[in-house]
This record gives structure tokens, sequence and C-alpha cells, in this order.
């Protein structure tokens, strides 16, 4: 008897840890998270403070638009050369002033003919201002000083394999340059780089031309303090000097707003990461309701007794809330630890990755400590509840019966996950039907949350005959047919560890089918309605689209075989004042009209001349009701605000919107280059002929390639599979908190069946074949989790998309292969899943199951 | 070697721990349990006659000694050996019943051959059915039998195969008197009309009234036999036994 007890102590021991660990998973992804931002952010104050040592004062222009960190970094207007001696001059207590023109985009080409890429940090070009404190020529360099020479950090020189006296192609506001590298220089404690930003530098005049697009012009002034005078000081005294036209900061406010845009970054981040832990978190719930479901269960009649013997509904609840706040401490506490852990770790990771960050020491910031335990200890005992009113319903009787007390009827667990389905799937469709106002990202999620519940409540249910269907499938077998009747046995314990298998998989497949879904209508739009045969573009890898020449739209327009040719830059501007949206500068309109189909609303779009403009009709209304012959103000990135005749609207379409100015317009953008180009052949003209003439005209712009139609799809919606990728990466850790779900429900089958498990070894079952049933069991469950899974997240993407159907999801399209692959996955992990309880049947002692003493 | 012997011990040890918590359970053991005969195996607690019963059945394994089972020695074989031999020779009727409570009656007395992969023969499956009298509760699950029933079904479970031994601990021990007396003359009609080895460990001597020779065990070794008993004379066995070990 005490061996019994002691075994079954040992047994609980191990549901504990392993419902533990789901909490100890969850509560590290949130501490993770808080840990790896607060280590970024505190790194970033450290590179900026670097970036920044040799500023006591800096002058830039205002910019011409504001954009958010999320958007972008907003572009200063550039100064006037001149500034530099006005405030040398003028200002007492100054140094020493330096104009910089350093700009992010100077892309330099490797010797492999692509543009080294960057994962993060900027690409910046800049002029040479020599040598200081910070900044170090390497051995065997100097400094550039004629036209074609340049120099460039030593990380970059690695990263590219350059050598002094080596030929650089770099592409920067204007087409492909070729340079002589004279110079490698590196930085103070003998750095190659300063967060990764790779930096080319050129002779100041080149550098005002290329990185700034202006001649006599700087993007900022970098002012040093006499001796004795403050930073501060300095500064007010050139503000009072320059008045307010400028920005004059002191380096560490510089530093300190750097690091804050980019802190708000981060947080952004950190919510995204938190929504995932929420997910886990979510997961976890399950499977320690499970658990305590069972607990409650097998310590039925020790409950009773204590009924019996005169403890209260209250005590018993509370017996079991302090088991649960005991387990939820714990695994706060372990969750906690191997989450600074892992902070720690991504952190170092992020810093490899992103080209050598200099990591501050790790940090734990109380926010990870408060949430740890908050998390950890709430979800704990949300879960327990349940069991602990079901162990305070347990009658003082059945501790004298011999027999368990039979499952309740599943109706009113069926009507309440009705209802809350209904409850869910109502805030979803308020959400997506755009009717929710600001909550609307809330509403969604709530609704999406709350059908889950619903759908869990509605699972057992469906258990019994969906399980008996799936285990038909195992059935050839004597131990697949045990497999199949066990998995049926308990419908409520198959379900809830079922379900918790759903979430993560029904995440990822509705995900999924809007995905596959914006593919597809992305793909019938360009086939029906883009008259373009060849097409123009590149990947967007950083903050600035990938460009090419504008001379090849000349050229390629002609090739021959070719008809038309349009061609967009892009850019944000400030239009009549309102915030700043995406303008487009095209090149030949009247191509652009044919191509897209576009019909004029009023006006023409037969030509667009200088200080023209057209748009369609929406943004038209949009921006205060224009019309033909109107006049429109608009403030593009650099220059002054400009006003423009609306000389054409076109109606509303599906495959284009916006406003489009002349192509001339876009010498002041930020990017003064064409980004895309549709090549429409000519009657008769073979794309295989055409496609290689294309191609040879890109030769100096490796950041884009010529396409035929599918590739271009292909390559525009590539970026879905590197957002699915993430998505699975982050619910990996919610799907394995399901598997231990599984581990867990059948470590305790068997544990329950030890009897059944020795007698059937008693006639005869081989271990294998023991093995083998618990194992079907195992399969059915995690398949039928994951059907519930493609069958919700499909109903949830059809949802989304048909909601979205007036935004240009115009197809709803299923990705069969992922459904299927994510079931043969679910058989997988059930196979895995099951290794452990079955070693465990596997070995139930004959003797000991059917002895009875 | 004698053919006529289903099952046999041969100076069979049976030795549980070691140093000062060690227990002997059998002492040199040797018995022929002969072809065709029901055999109970009587004895107060720790006698050791579920211990000798476990052995024979190759439940359990021996310290020293041999058991045969048919013309097999079941001491040396493996786990998978010893799995083969109580699927295909040897039946078993538990105090438990021990039914799998997932299949119905029909299905839990094909279980072992399902198991092995074999067809019941159908005149024997409706011999034995028809002898457990349960032909119309072959749909029902285990639940919806009574105690009586369930044991029946696995008295029949232990038969389908014509295992060359049917070893039952027990098997009334969980039953009400007339419940117990329905299985005790189903296992003898077993015997007497099917041919059927039947070895039975009991400690009530009406049930060992069934048998054909009583073995009484008494601390790991055999100290009384008895053939063709009744219950009085099986009581008298116990008595004198009980006496002689208190003498002792």
């Amino acid at each position: 008897m005490l061996r019994a007890t002691f075994a079954s102590l040992l047994a609980r021991k191990l549901r504990l840890i392993l419902s533990g660990l789901a909490v100890v998973l969850g509560v590290m992804f949130v501490s993770g998270a808080f840990v790896l931002t607060d280590t970024l952010g505190r790194s970033f104050e450290g590179l900026f403070s670097t970036v920044y040592s040799q500023t006591d004062v800096q002058v830039a222009g205002k910019p011409k638009i504001e954009v958010d960190e999320l958007e972008g970094a907003p572009i200063p207007a550039n100064v006037p050369a001149d500034l530099v001696e006005r405030i040398e001059d003028k200002v007492p207590g100054v140094a020493d002033a330096v104009g910089l023109a350093e700009a992010d985009g100077a892309r330099v080409i490797g010797k492999n003919g692509k543009v080294i890429a960057s994962l993060g940090p900027p690409r910046l070009g800049a002029n040479w201002t020599g040598e200081s404190d910070m900044i170090t020529l390497r051995p065997g360099s100097k400094a550039p000083t004629a036209e074609n020479e340049i120099a460039m950090n030593a990380g970059l020189a690695k990263t590219g394999g350059f050598n002094v006296g080596d030929e650089i192609a770099v592409l920067t506001l204007e087409p492909k340059k070729t340079f002589k590298l004279v110079g490698i220089f590196g930085y103070s404690n003998d750095r190659d780089s300063i967060g990764g930003a790779t930096v080319v530098a050129f002779t100041t005049p080149v550098a005002q031309q290329l990185m700034l697009g202006e001649k006599d012009v700087y993007s900022a002034i970098r002012v040093k303090a006499a001796p004795g005078v403050t930073p501060e000081e300095l500064r007010d005294r050139i503000a009072a000097e320059l008045g307010p036209d400028y920005v004059v900061k002191t380096g560490d406010q510089l530093a300190t707003e750097t690091t804050d845009s980019f802190r708000r970054g981060l947080g952004f981040f950190n919510n995204i990461l938190l929504g995932f832990a929420g997910v886990a978190l979510f997961v976890g719930i399950f499977l320690i309701l499970n658990t305590f479901s069972i607990i409650v269960a097998q310590r039925t009649r020790e409950l009773a007794l204590m009924r019996a013997v005169g403890a209260s509904r209250r005590q018993v609840i509370g017996s079991v809330l302090v088991e649960a706040l005991v387990i939820g401490l714990v695994a706060s506490v372990l969750g906690l630890g191997a989450g600074i852990g892992v902070g720690a770790l991504l952190a170092f990771v992020f810093g490899q990755m992103a080209g050598g960050l200099a990591l501050a020491g790790i940090g734990v910031p109380v926010a990870a400590v408060v949430s740890a335990f908050t998390v950890g200890l709430l979800v704990t005992l949300v879960a327990a509840v349940l069991p602990a009113i079901r162990a305070s319903r347990i009658p003082p009787v059945a501790a004298l019966q011999d027999s368990a007390i039979p499952d309740k009827p599943l109706t009113r667990v069926t009507i309440a996950g009705a209802l809350t389905l209904t409850a869910g799937g109502a805030a979803l469709a308020l959400g997506l039907s755009g009717n929710a106002g600001d909550a609307t990202l809330w509403t969604v999620l709530a609704g999406v949350l709350v059908s889950f519940v619903g759908v869990a409540l509605l699972t057992p249910l469906l258990a019994r005959p969906v399980v008996s269907v799936l285990g038909r499938l195992f059935s050839w077998s004597v131990p697949g047919k045990l497999g199949r009747l066990n998995s049926g046995r308990n419908p409520r314990r198959t379900a809830i560890t079922a379900a918790a298998l759903m979430v993560g998989i029904a995440l990822v497949i509705g995900v999924n089918v809007i995905l596959t879904s914006a593919t597809k209508s992305f793909d019938r739009l360009a086939a029906n309605q883009v008259h373009a045969e060849i097409y123009i573009s590149g990947e967007q890898s950083g903050p600035l689209p990938p460009t090419f020449d504008a001379a090849v739209l000349d050229r390629a327009g002609s090739t021959p075989g070719v008809a038309k040719v349009t061609g967009a830059y892009l850019d944000r501007a400030i239009v009549n004042g309102t915030k700043p949206d995406f303008v487009v500068a095209v090149h030949d309109i009247a191509a652009a009209r044919d191509i897209f189909a576009l019909t004029p609303a009023e006006g023409s779009l037969d030509t667009l001349g200088e200080g023209q403009l057209v748009l369609d009709a929406e943004s038209a209304t949009q921006i205060g009701g224009v019309h033909a012959g109107d006049r429109v103000s608009i403030q593009l990135t650099r220059g002054e605000a400009e006003t423009y005749t609306v000389a054409g609207i076109y109606q509303d379409n599906d495959v284009i919107s916006g406003i489009f100015v002349p192509e001339s317009a876009a010498k002041n953008f930020a990017v003064p280059q064409p980004f895309q180009a549709f090549v429409q052949l000519a009657p008769g003209a073979s794309i295989t002929d055409v496609l290689p003439r294309i191609e040879a005209l890109l030769a100096d712009s490796p950041e884009v390639s010529a396409s035929d139609r599918s590739a271009f799809i292909a390559q525009q919606t590539r970026q879905f599979d590197t957002i699915l990728t993430m998505i699975q990466i982050l619910l990996a850790l919610a799907i394995l908190i399901a598997v231990l779900g599984i581990v867990n429900t059948l470590a305790l089958s068997v544990l329950e069946r030890t009897r059944e498990l020795g007698l059937l070894r008693a006639i005869g079952l081989r271990r294998a074949q023991t093995m083998r049933m618990i194992t079907v069991e195992s399969m059915v469950i995690s398949v039928f989790g994951a059907l519930l899974g493609v069958a919700v997240g499909t109903g949830l993407g059809t949802a989304v998309v048909r909601a979205l159907r007036d935004e240009g999801f115009t197809d709803l399209a299923f990705p069969w292969s992922q459904m299927a692959l994510y079931l043969v996955l679910a058989a997988l992990v059930g196979v895995v899943a099951a290794v452990l309880p079955a070693i465990r049947a596997a070995r139930v002692d004959v003797l000991n199951a059917i002895a009875y003493e | 070697m004698t053919t006529a012997a289903a099952a046999r011990a041969v100076d069979v040890w049976k030795v549980y721990g070691s140093g000062e918590a060690q227990v002997v359970a059998l002492r040199g053991i040797s018995v022929d349990l002969a072809r065709g005969q029901f055999t109970a195996i009587m004895g107060p607690s720790g006698s050791g006659k579920s211990t000798l019963m476990h052995c024979l059945a190759g439940l359990d394994s021996v310290t020293r000694g041999q058991v045969y089972i048919g013309g097999t020695e079941l001491t040396g074989l493996g786990d998978a050996g010893l799995t083969r031999l109580r699927r295909d020779q040897v039946g078993f009727v538990f105090q438990q019943f021990n039914l799998l409570p997932t299949l119905s009656a029909q299905e839990n007395i094909t279980l072992p051959l399902a198991i092995a992969g074999r067809k019941p023969d159908p005149m024997w499956f409706d011999t034995v059915i028809d002898t457990i009298g349960l032909r119309d509760r072959l749909g029902h699950r285990p639940s919806q039998l009574s105690g009586g029933q369930q044991q029946r079904v696995a008295c029949a479970r232990a038969l389908l195969g014509k295992p060359e031994v049917v070893f039952a601990d027990e098997p009334t021990g969980n039953l009400d008197s007339r419940s117990g007396a329905e299985v005790l003359g189903f296992l003898r009609r077993s015997v007497r009309e099917f041919g059927q080895t039947v070895v039975m460990v009991t400690h009530d001597p009406n049930a060992a009234s069934y048998a054909d020779r009583v073995v009484f065990l008494g601390d790991g070794q055999i100290v009384a036999e008895l053939a063709d008993p009744d219950a009085e004379a099986v009581l008298d066995t116990m008595k004198r036994l009980d006496v002689l070990g208190t003498v002792a």
C-alpha cells in the first residue's frame, strides 16, 4: 500500500513538472522578451553615445517631412555650406565647426556583382573629415583627396574582401559610379565598425553631390566647443544666432533622442513577442487545466473523505488552489531564470546578425520580474479554478462508493461552447466589419481568443465521432484498435489535449490562408489588369527601396520589340498640408494609362507636364475634393513646397491608386531613381527575345532584375514566406507546449490503466505491440488537434479575406499543401509525444499490474 | 520425461530481496500438474501459493530450478519468448476479472487470439460460448455485466485459445457463492468434457472441492496433497496443517 502511494506521488510529481513546464516556457518567453529589448535598448544607448562622442553641438536643417520611427528616419533638409563659416565667425566659444555630408544609401557592389546587403544598420555615404580620436586610418592607406577616391570602414572592407587599390562600384543618389579605394579606417578601441554600419567616405564635393544631391550643402554641421564652454551654452548661442530654421542640439541630446526612437521601435517588437508569449500561455492554460482535472479525478476518494470528515467546500477549493499557487510560483522563478538566459542569448545573436552591435551588460528590468510572476501565477490559478470548483462538488458519499463518478453528459459544456463561439464570432465580425473604430485590432484579437475557447468547449462533442473515424485509419491491427478505443475513452481529456494543439496550428493556417489569398488575388490582378509582359523591380531589404538607373527607362523604350514603358519613383510628400502620404513620379503617363488600363474621370491622362499632377478619384476626395484644373500644394522631401495643377483624375481601380507627379519632380525625392518599371511588348514580339535585351540594360543596376509576370509575382510575394516563417517560429513554442500536453495525457492514461496493461501483457501482447497501442492513441489525439486547427484556421482566414474583399482580396485560396503538411507533422508529433509514455507502458511489470494485495 | 504433465516445477526456489530483508517464498518445490486434471493449490497467506502459480505461468522468474509448460522450459526464456508462450500456451483467469472496458464481451474473449493474429475456430467458439451461457450478452461491455458474468467471460477468454494450461488466481474471490459456483462448475466442465488442464489458486475449501487434486503449501513447500477431495476433507486437512503449524 505504501508502495502504491509512493508510486502515485512520484507519478503526480512528473505530471506537475510537465504542466509546470508549460508555465515555465511561457514565462520564459515573456521575461526573455523584456530582457532582450532592455539589453538591446541599452546597447543602442551605448552605440549612439559613441556615435555622437565627437559632437558637442550639431546643427541640421528641419526635415521637410516628419515621419515616425516605424516608417523610417526623417531626412533633414540640407544646410548651406557657408553656414560653417557663419557659426565659426559669429558664435563665440566655437573651437571647430565641420560640415558633414552624410546620408544613408551608399550601396557598395561586392565582388559577386551584387549589392552588399545590410540587415538593419545604415549604409552611410559621407565626406571624409579627417582622422580624430575616434577615427584612424589603418596602415597603408590615405585619405581620399581626388574625385575618384574613396575610403571605407574596415568592417565593410572585410565583408567585401576589398583592399587598398581596388576599384569599387557604389550606388548612391546617382547610378553606379566606380572609385578607387585609397583608405581603410577603423575606430577607437580597434573596432572595425560602429554597430555594424558601413561607411563610404568621399571627398566633400563628391559626397555633397552623391549623397545630398546638391552642391555646396551639408546634411549637418558638427561643432566642437572651446575649452570652458559647455555644450548647452554653445547650443543656446548657436540657436540664437541661426534662428528657428535650424535644429540645434547637443551630442548628448541627439544620442538620447536617437536611442529613444530605437527604444520605441523595440517596444513595438517587444509587444509582438509578448503577443506570441500570450498564445503560448493560453495553450499552457489548457494543459494545466487538464492536469488539475485529472489530479482531482484521481483524488476523488481522498477529497470525498475530507468532505466526509468535515472539510468545507471552500477548504477543498483552497487546497487545490494552494497547489496551483506553489506550481505557479516555482514555475515563475524557473521561467524568469530561463528567460534571462534566453534574452541574453537572443541579444547576442541579434548583435552578431546586425554586424557587431557591442552589447551592454545583461540587465533584468523590473518589468521582466513583475510580468514573470504576474503571468505565471495568474495563468496557473486561472487554469486551476475550474478543477478546484469541480473538486468541491464531490459529494462526501463518493468516499464510500467504489466506482468512479460517471462522466457528466456533455450537454452543458456544448451549450456553453456554442454560446462562447457565437460571442467570439460576433466580436470577430464586428472587428472585421470595420465598425469597431480604434478598437478594431483588439476586437479582432478578442474575437479570435473567445472563438478558440468556444471551439475548445465544443471539442468534447466532436471528439467521439471524429476520433472514431480517424482511429479507423489505424484499426488494421489489434494494438491500433485498442489505441483508438482508448483515445475515445475520455472525450473531455482528449478534447482539451487536442484543443491545445489546435490553437497554434489554427493561427498558422489562418495567416497562411490570408497570405495565399493575397498572392492569388495579386496574381489575378496582375494577369487581368496589368498589360505588361516584363517587370523591372527588386526586393526591398532595408529602409530604402531598391532602385535603378533612370536612363534604363528611355533605353528600354527604344529597345526593339518594346511598345511602351512606364516607370515609377516613390516618395512621401505632404499634399495640401495633410499627413505624409506616398506620391509617385511617373515616366510616361500615357504608357501608364494604357498598361494599367486607367480611365479618366476628369481631365486627361495623356500628358503630365511640369507642375501638373493626376490622381485617383478617392485621393481627390481625401485631399479636400479637388477637380481637374484645381491647384494642389505638394511638399517633397527636398526643396520647397510647390503648387501643382490637377491635369486629370482617374477612376478608382484595384491595381493602382495615388498621386502621380511628372518624372522631373523626382529630383526632389529622397531617392531620385525609379524603383519599378513595366514593359509592354510590341505585337508579335516574343518575351524570350526581349527579356535578355532588357536584362542587359540593367547590368549597372544590380539591385533590380527584369522578370516575366510569374517571377515578378513570386518576387513581390516572397516577403509573405518570411512573415509565415517568423510566425511559425514564434508559434513553435505554443505547439511545443501542446505536445507536452499530449505527453502528459498519455502518461496519465498509462498510469491509470496499469492493470489493463498488465492484463494485456499477461495474455500475450508484446512490448512492441504495447508501444504501438500507445502511439496510435497519441497520433489520434494529435491528428485530431491538427484537423481542428486546420478547420478553425481556415475559418478565421476565410473570415478575414472575405472582410477585406474591398481592399483587393478578390480571391480566396487555400494552402492545401501546408494543410496536408501540418496533418502529417501532427501525426509525427504524435509518434514523438508517445515515445516516453509508450516506453513506460511497455515496462509495466505484469505481476505488479495484476496482483492484488 | 512424461508427456502427461501439462506443467512441471523441478526444485523451484524463489527468493525475494537479499541480505537481512531476504524472503524465501518457495523452497525447492517439485510438482507435476497432470494433463486434463483440475488442480487446486491451497495454503495460508504467505505460503507461496500465488508465487508458485506466477512462476508456473511464466509471469515471474524463478531463482533456482526449472519450470516447464508442455515440453517447453520457461526458465531461460526472455521477455519475448515468455510473452509468446503466455499468448499461445497459457490462459489466465484473475480474481479482478480484468476485462478491457472498451471492448465488448465477444471482443474480450477473442482478444488473445486477435493479438496473436489468429482466427478462433468457430465450432470451438460456439461450444465455449454455449458452455458459459452468455450468447445473448456477447455485444455488451463489461460494465453492463454482473461480476459472475464478467468472470465467465474471463474464463471463456482463457479457454478459447485451447491453451496447455489455464491458471486461475482466486477466481471466486470477488463473487457471491452462487456466481462462484457457476464459474467453478464451468472450470470443472472444461476439464471433464474438453480435457483442459486447469490450475487454480484458492483459499476457499469449497472451491477446492471442485478440483481433482489439491496441493497444500506451507512456508514455501508442499506439505500435503488430497485426491478427489470434498469440502469436508479439505477443511480437515487445513485444520490439521494449522495445528501442525502451531505446534511447529
